[in-house]
């Protein structure tokens, strides 16, 4: 009996497919085939990671819900089974409580998230517009053609960030550097790790500051938890890296990727450059985030107790990866996943997770990308690419997809 | 197994003008602001962000409204009712 089960554990190791997978050459805005293909045989099934390990892939929407909703699923790196990723890189250290189980994790994120409350989110969308309207100013007056991601992509989220944790205006340029460095594939390591040494010495300052002067900002209400002797100055700076790390290269891939398939679906892109609709907006940016994947490496979890599901078992100690992106795509939710339809509700995506470490910043992720969808269609009709997608440089290898540069013209 | 998948069971109900009643266990919340994207008639956030609710009893032209909440809640903390 111990031989046979052990003979099929074998015999599973010599065929678990590897994952990541690579996406199809040409379909940059498509999840992998090998997932799909996945996806069709099975709600789960063992993969091989980098380092031989191997934990459940989990491609069916309603499975990747179930588990990410159930609390004998851990998002704590250092448990045994967490499927980790290739190698470590800048900024993925245990950062504060994205890492964490409730109720550590609950204590910790119900510090922060009094700003991100829908109506707080809403009363700074006249702050995003300027921003918005701002960039498209400098670009509209500057040379053609000109990389997105550099003029556009990247500063809306770095300047949205610096507003929300109280960074001052005379610091923004030094912030907006180091950011940038921190997210910059070119960069080498020890350039990546100097920046975010950097920010998170200045962010520290900023915190002691504010525990003799509170504002009205982030910084200052998690400036207050250290004075209350809830958070350690420690996790509180973790804290204020956790929320810049999180919101500035998610949104600014989303917004760049967005942009690049829009460009190649001008039938959609004109949907938005001919409306003043918010509501067609609001719907536009959630297929956005339902057809595109910028987390591609799926949410990573180590199950804690056996969980029974599709008429499979989890056994605890075993490693879980819930592929969001191929979730996003599954027939038995979404009607032709593979279309992208501006119009259609895509409410129940899971682009940005499921369960309790669902985004907290997710009400501003949608208004910034609604302002951004919103407005540079409108204020730059006729916005084209300036090269063939096909020379294009995408960031299969990034910890977040997306793209290195998107040059376009007008 | 905790299977998140929205609960549908009064939909022989609709149409009929029963009003349902709206449940929310606030200590599960997570604060994810969907809700009130969803229904912003029936639910709004306090200072911390924590969902409440404006009102407990939905009739038919919010129904559809609630079901969604229901469904893109993270933390599973609503539930639609029979009163
Ligand atoms: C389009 C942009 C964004 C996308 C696609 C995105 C996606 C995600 C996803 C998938 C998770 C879940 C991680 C997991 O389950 O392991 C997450 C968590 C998180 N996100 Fe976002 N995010 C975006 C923007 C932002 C912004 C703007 C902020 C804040 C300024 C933010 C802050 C966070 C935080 C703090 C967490 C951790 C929540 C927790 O562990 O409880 N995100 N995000
Ligand atoms: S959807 Fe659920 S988790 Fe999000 S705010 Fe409403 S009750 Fe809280």
């Amino acid at each position: 009996m111990a031989d046979t089960l052990a003979g099929a554990a074998h015999d599973a190791a010599d065929t678990a497919p590897e994952f990541p997978m690579p996406r199809a050459s040409g379909c940059p805005f498509d999840p992998p085939p090998g997932l799909k293909e996945l996806q069709e045989q099975g709600p789960l099934t063992k993969v091989r990671l980098w380092d031989g390990s191997e934990p459940w892939l989990v491609t069916r929407y309603a499975e990747q819900r179930a588990l990410l909703g159930d609390a004998r699923v851990s998002a704590d790196t250092d448990r045994p089974g967490y499927p980790t990723k290739a190698s470590a890189e800048a900024g993925e250290g245990k950062l504060s409580f994205i890492m964490m189980d409730d109720p550590e994790h609950a204590r910790l994120r119900r510090m922060v998230t009094a700003p991100f409350a829908v109506k707080k989110v809403e009363a700074l969308r006249p702050t995003v517009q300027r921003i918005v309207d701002g960039l498209i100013d400098d670009m509209l007056a500057g040379p053609r053609p000109v990389d997105l991601v550099e003029a556009f992509a990247l500063p809306i989220p770095s300047l949205v960030i610096c507003e929300l944790l109280g960074v001052p205006y005379d610091d923004h340029a030094m912030f907006q550097e180091n950011t940038k460095t921190m997210v910059r594939t070119t960069a080498t390591p020890e350039e990546r790790g100097a920046a975010t040494r950097e920010i998170a010495g200045y962010l520290a300052g900023q915190l002691a500051e504010r525990l003799t002067g509170p504002k009205d900002d982030l910084l200052s209400g998690i400036a207050g938890r250290v004075a209350a002797g809830e958070l350690t100055h420690g996790q509180a700076t973790e804290m204020a890296l956790l929320l810049l790390i999180a919101g500035h290269e998610t949104t600014a891939n989303m917004i760049a990727l967005g942009t690049a398939a829009l460009l190649e679906h001008p039938d959609q892109l004109a949907l938005l450059r001919d409306t003043d609709d918010p509501k067609l907006v609001a719907s536009a940016v959630e297929e956005l985030l339902r057809y595109l994947h910028i987390t591609h490496l799926g949410r990573r979890r180590a199950v804690t107790e056996d969980i029974e599901i599709a008429g499979r078992v989890i056994k605890a100690g075993e490693g879980v990866i819930m592929v969001n992106e191929i979730g996003n795509r599954d027939p038995r939710v979404f009607e032709d996943p593979d279309r992208l339809d501006l119009t259609r509700d895509a409410r129940r995506h899971v682009a940005f997770g499921f369960g309790v470490h669902q985004c907290l910043g997710q009400p501003l992720a949608r208004m910034e990308l609604q302002v951004v969808h919103g407005t540079l269609y409108r204020r730059i009709p006729t916005l084209r690419p300036a090269c063939d997608l096909a020379d294009v440089r995408f960031k299969h290898d990034a910890f977040i997809y997306g793209i290195h540069e998107l040059p376009v013209a007008w | 197994m905790r299977v998140s998948v929205p609960d549908t069971s009064h939909h022989d109900e609709k149409g009929k003008g029963y009003p349902m009643k709206v449940e929310l266990e606030a200590d599960k919340c997570v604060a994810s602001g969907q809700c009130v994207v969803a229904a912003m008639e029936v639910f709004d956030q306090d200072d911390d962000g924590i969902a409440i609710l404006l009102t407990e009893e939905v009739g038919d032209d919010r129904l559809g409204d609630v079901e969604e909440a229901v469904a893109v809640c993270p933390a599973a903390a609503i539930r639609l009712v029979r009163p």
